[in-house]
């Protein structure tokens, strides 16, 4: 998946901040806060700032990955969207209408037409079949029986449940019960999708499948997906582009190569620095001035380098790296095998791409 | 005695300073609490019997004519006074009109030969299908024999009253239970305020409340109901708000997230996934009214309660025996059925359709049979009244094997059952009771007090101190002291088989599957049926009561202790036994110190059940305050020594359970894993 940002956002946070405690909103006016960090806040004033003055924008149809490790307010971060936890302060644009301004009933029609959600430990009605799951939202809107079946009857197909309909949750495995949490956000057929940690409590085997399932549903049905996670390699895996949090604090957001290639700060750099580099950056990271072989080949900018292994250890001169029909630069066996080497060794490219176009995304940081 | 309760909590405790060492912060506690003891047994002999505030049983003290005064202001003004027209009063009709409307339907009459609206044959197939309804046929045939065989007992007309009783109490119990438990548990500021109020009534023994319920509704079916009502309503409230609450949040916040009501979430969600759990709480209300029938009887109530109290005041074993036998048979049988009902609540949902229609073919049938039994009941003699007369007399045949068993226990092992009770009552109890009796009040107050301050602090203290003023403004100190000396005997005891089989069922599955269901049933079993076989043994004394209320104590503080033990978690046992220690090592080092918890909340709980147990027992001579709550409420001019014995009462449940309570949250609030795992590391190795 490239990115794909379009200028009309789906969802934009603009100063979002969820404080717990005591008096908790006095501390996004406080100036004196500004400065602090999460933890001396807490410290200082008893409060934790779950999520702190949070704003991105999410364009249509992007599957936008929130990263952090536990504790970072991700959580917190995705139920504020729909405020199934009170935001503090701040706004929650769902195609330009403020959330935070939704009456309990139109927030209630913005929950069971809009957005829907899919849980780390499923939710769902043990006492009702997997049938009478999935549209328990349809019933809750006044759907007629016959129409939500035979709606539910759609989704539990699409998602690979046909012939489990009678069965009731504890009679299925995890994954299985995830699809029907999965079947269930997708019978409103809603704009977006908010996904809280949903593979976490899922064997590894099974979490690569529903990853697919996602990816799969993602080109089928194109609809805008926020998905919490603290696993970075599903973070790469599914995500258009990353937004890392620490301490309820935005610390970078970018694509996938962003992250690896030029991390904003130690933390991300510490975080990034297992990915394999050849699996995640593109020629755009290590590619030289120079002059190619004008019968030589040449690559797309935008390939991943463990792509262009064959092609470039197959040449004996610099393969020329084109943006278009335009060749911005070359890479050679050299560059190439260095990445692979280095691998695990952080900031061992040069943090600056070759070209100056580093700005594939309208980096939304305020 | 104290030693053994406070050196728990004190040992249990870490060292406030992380860093510091051990040994000194231990030994602060202890020094300070072996050193009030010691002052004690000093003062107790230079002051003996001096300002101990004795009181003989005829003597008054002016509180307590003042009390007698006000009753009589109550009686005089009953029909004038407002708050008793438009409240006391109007509840009493409500109470009094449902109770006589069922007890009109099933048990009597007032006109004619007094058969009810419904005689025994229809009673008795309503009885049967009900079961059938909520649980299934096993159940069913259950209820058909206990009750078949009450009859034969000769018990239908006394256990018609006290289903009459029991019936009304619970309705009105879930009435007002369960709406309040669901908004309990719904809303976080209803349960905060309703806990505390749950947690006070838990710890106040139904002796006590007998009095202010007389003096307010006077003595007859409408107080015994309402105090069988108190006493079962918390049962329903909390575990319905319990079953609310455990809907796990995910859950919660799922339904949410599609958009639902408040109403569709209460409806769709939070009653069918709490329904079990409703259940069991409807389940425990049944049971808690059930176990109130020989206490409302005291006040009121007909049926086999008062067979049994009268049995046991007169000294009559037989009697007693068949009644109480009877009480036990409806308890199984209302627990069995019950229980099958949570069950069954899970499961129905499942069946499928075929199976649920063949079910609803049968209960149609049944149904029929049962209008037909009514119809009958209504028309014949024969079906309106148990056939006494024609079917063998089983009631007179248990009376006498139940005598017969009394005359030849006290006839051949006298010798072993009074030299135990003689033994036991001169060398463990009266020095004991003579130790708390001859004290000075200040004395035992002031060991009270110190107690209070090393578990839990100031705030605790203040409470004991405010309790023990209002105790030695009650005026009855002495026979509070005789009380409190039984209560505590009994719960040493208690917590010695605690600690024997908790910690032998804790470590051992195979001892863990052969206790539990015993304990489980011995719990269900109303507490005064434990009074009847200790009597035949030990006749009418302070050691009947004790011995009843370590039998009816034990279950609940064993299976605590058995819980915290085998809560344990494996890793450290192996640690432990990896560092070779020995199994006495690893009980005592490991074991027992990590359910410090369990063992202070098992003090607590054995405290608060011997104390209720104890104080029934005023009813077979075990005197004190029981005595004097049981005599007031018979004799008008005792009512307000009575009324001051049970606020009495109440004060010393407070008291027990504020120290206890305090021990179990400061060895929770020591915040369990460093400090356990500190200790354990200091301990494993050697």
């Amino acid at each position: 998946m490239t990115a794909s940002a379009t200028p009309t956002p789906d969802f934009s946070i603009r100063n979002l901040w969820k404080v717990f405690g005591h008096r908790a909103d006095k501390i996004p006016t406080d100036p004196a806060m500004a400065t602090l960090t999460g933890p001396e806040i807490l410290e200082r004033t008893g409060c934790v700032p779950a999520v702190r003055d949070m704003n991105f924008d999410v364009a249509r149809g992007e599957v936008f990955v929130v990263m952090g490790l536990s504790g970072s307010g991700k959580s917190t971060l995705v139920r504020c969207l729909t405020r199934l936890i009170e935001p503090t302060a701040g706004q929650v644009l769902l195609e330009g209408q403020d959330i935070m301004k939704a009456s309990q009933s139109a927030l209630r029609d913005i929950r069971r037409k809009k957005i829907s959600m899919v849980f780390q430990h499923f939710g769902l009605l043990p006492h009702r079949s997997v049938i009478d799951n999935v549209s328990y939202g349809l019933q809750v809107r006044g759907t007629g029986k016959s129409d939500r079946y035979k709606r539910a009857q759609e989704v539990i197909e699409l998602v690979g449940l046909h012939g489990y309909e009678k069965r009731f949750p504890d009679q299925l495995s995890g994954g299985m019960q995830q699809r029907v949490g999965l079947a269930r956000a997708l019978a409103g057929d809603p704009d977006v999708l908010l996904f809280d940690e949903p593979f976490s409590a899922l064997d590894p085997l099974i979490r690569r499948d529903m990853q697919a399932e996602v990816i799969r549903l993602h080109r089928d049905m194109g609809k805008t997906m926020v998905f919490i996670t603290h696993d970075l390699s599903e973070a790469l895996k599914l995500g258009d582009r990353i937004l890392i949090m620490r301490h309820g604090e935005l610390v970078q957001i970018g694509t996938g190569d962003e992250l690896v290639g030029a991390p904003a700060d130690d933390y991300v750099a510490d975080f990034v620095s297992e990915v394999p580099r050849a699996d995640v950056l593109t020629l755009r990271w290590i590619a030289q001035p120079g002059e190619a072989s004008p019968t030589g080949p040449v690559l797309p900018v935008g390939t991943v380098i463990r792509d262009a292994i064959p092609t470039v250890l197959g040449t004996a001169g610099p393969v020329g790296v084109v943006d278009g029909d335009k060749l911005i630069g070359v890479v050679t066996r050299d560059d190439i095998l260095g990445i692979i080497n280095k691998s695990h060794a952080v900031g061992d490219v040069d943090p600056t791409p070759i070209t100056d176009s580093r700005l594939l995304e309208p980096a939304v940081l305020a | 005695m104290a030693t053994a309760q406070m050196e728990r909590p004190a040992a249990a405790a870490p060292p406030p300073p992380p860093v510091a060492p051990r040994k000194p912060m231990l030994s602060l506690g202890t020094m300070i609490l072996l050193g009030t003891l010691v002052l004690w047994l000093i003062l107790r002999q230079v002051f003996a019997n001096k300002w101990n505030l004795p009181l003989a049983k005829a003597d008054l003290t002016s509180l307590h004519t003042d009390l007698n005064t006000f009753n009589d202001w109550v009686g005089n003004n009953r029909n004038t006074n407002p708050i008793f027209v438009y409240f006391f009063n109007e509840i009493r009709l409500v109470v009094d009109n449902t109770s006589t409307f069922v007890t009109h339907l099933i048990s009597k009459t007032d006109v004619g030969l007094g058969i009810p609206q419904i005689g025994w044959l229809g009673t008795f197939c309503i009885l049967t299908f009900v079961a059938f309804a909520v649980s299934n046929w096993k159940m069913a045939l259950l209820t058909a024999v206990v009750f078949f065989f009450i009859g034969l007992q000769g018990l239908w007309p006394a256990t018609m009253d006290t289903l009459s009783l029991v019936f009304t109490s619970v309705l009105f119990a879930l009435i007002i239970g369960i709406p309040l438990g669901i908004w309990a548990g719904t809303s976080d500021r209803v349960n905060k305020i309703i806990t505390p109020v749950l947690d006070f009534a838990q710890i106040l023994p139904s002796f006590a409340y007998l009095a202010p319920l007389v003096l307010i509704f006077l003595i007859g079916p409408a107080p015994a109901v309402i105090a069988t009502i108190i006493f079962a309503t918390p049962p329903a409230i909390r575990i319905t708000a319990h079953g609310i609450r455990q809907v796990p949040v995910t859950t919660r916040e799922a339904v949410d997230s599609l958009g639902v009501r408040r109403g569709q979430r209460l409806r769709n969600v939070l009653l069918p996934m709490a329904k079990r759990t409703i259940v069991i709480g409807i389940n425990q209300t049944v049971m808690a009214a059930l176990s109130m029938v020989v206490i409302a009887s005291l006040i009121g109530a007909e049926g086999l309660g008062l067979s049994v109290s009268q049995a046991l005041q007169s000294l009559d074993v037989g009697t007693a025996f068949n009644a109480g036998l009877a009480i036990v048979l409806i308890a199984i049988t209302l627990d069995r059925v019950t229980t099958a009902a949570s069950i069954r609540a899970e499961v129905a949902a499942r069946a499928g359709s075929d199976r649920r229609r063949l079910r609803l073919i049968v209960i149609g049938v049944a149904l029929v049979i049962t209008v037909v039994a009514i119809y009958l009941s209504r028309i014949y003699l024969w079906a309106a009244q148990f056939p006494q007369a024609s079917l063998p007399d089983l009631g007179t045949s248990i009376s006498n094997g139940a005598n017969n068993v009394t005359n030849w226990v006290t006839t051949n092992m006298s010798g072993f059952t009074t030299g135990f009770k003689n033994d036991f009552t001169n060398h463990v109890l009266n020095p004991f009771e003579s130790l708390l009796t001859g004290s000075p009040f200040f004395v035992v107050g002031l060991v009270l007090l110190v107690i209070g301050a090393l578990v839990g602090g100031w705030r605790v203290a203040v409470t004991v101190l405010i309790c023990l003023a209002a105790m030695v403004y009650l005026g009855v100190w002495a026979d509070a002291m005789s009380t409190l000396a039984a209560t505590i005997v009994a719960t040493i005891v208690v917590m010695i088989l605690g600690l024997v089989f908790g910690v032998w069922m804790g470590r051992s599955k195979m001892a863990d599957r052969i206790l539990r269901p015993i304990l489980d049933a011995g719990q269900t079993l109303p507490a005064f049926v434990y009074l009847v076989p200790f009597l035949a043994l030990f006749q009418a004394s302070r050691l009947t009561a004790i011995v009843a209320a370590v039998v009816y104590a034990a279950p609940a503080s064993i299976k605590i202790i058995a819980d915290g033990i085998s809560q344990v978690s494996t890793n450290t046992i192996e640690a432990a036994t990896a560092s070779g220690s020995t199994r006495w090592q690893i009980i005592t080092k490991v074991q027992l110190p990590m359910s410090a918890k369990a063992l202070a909340l098992a003090t607590n709980q054995g405290l608060i059940y011997v104390l209720s147990m104890v104080v029934i027992g005023g009813l077979v001579g075990a005197g004190a305050l029981g005595y004097d709550v049981v005599s007031g409420l018979a004799q008008g001019d005792l009512f307000g020594k009575g009324l001051a014995a049970g606020l009495t009462l109440v004060m010393m449940g407070i008291i027990l359970d504020r120290i206890t309570q305090a021990a179990a949250n400061r060895s929770l609030g020591s915040s369990i894993s460093p400090a356990i795992a500190r200790r354990q590391s200091a301990t494993v190795g050697n």
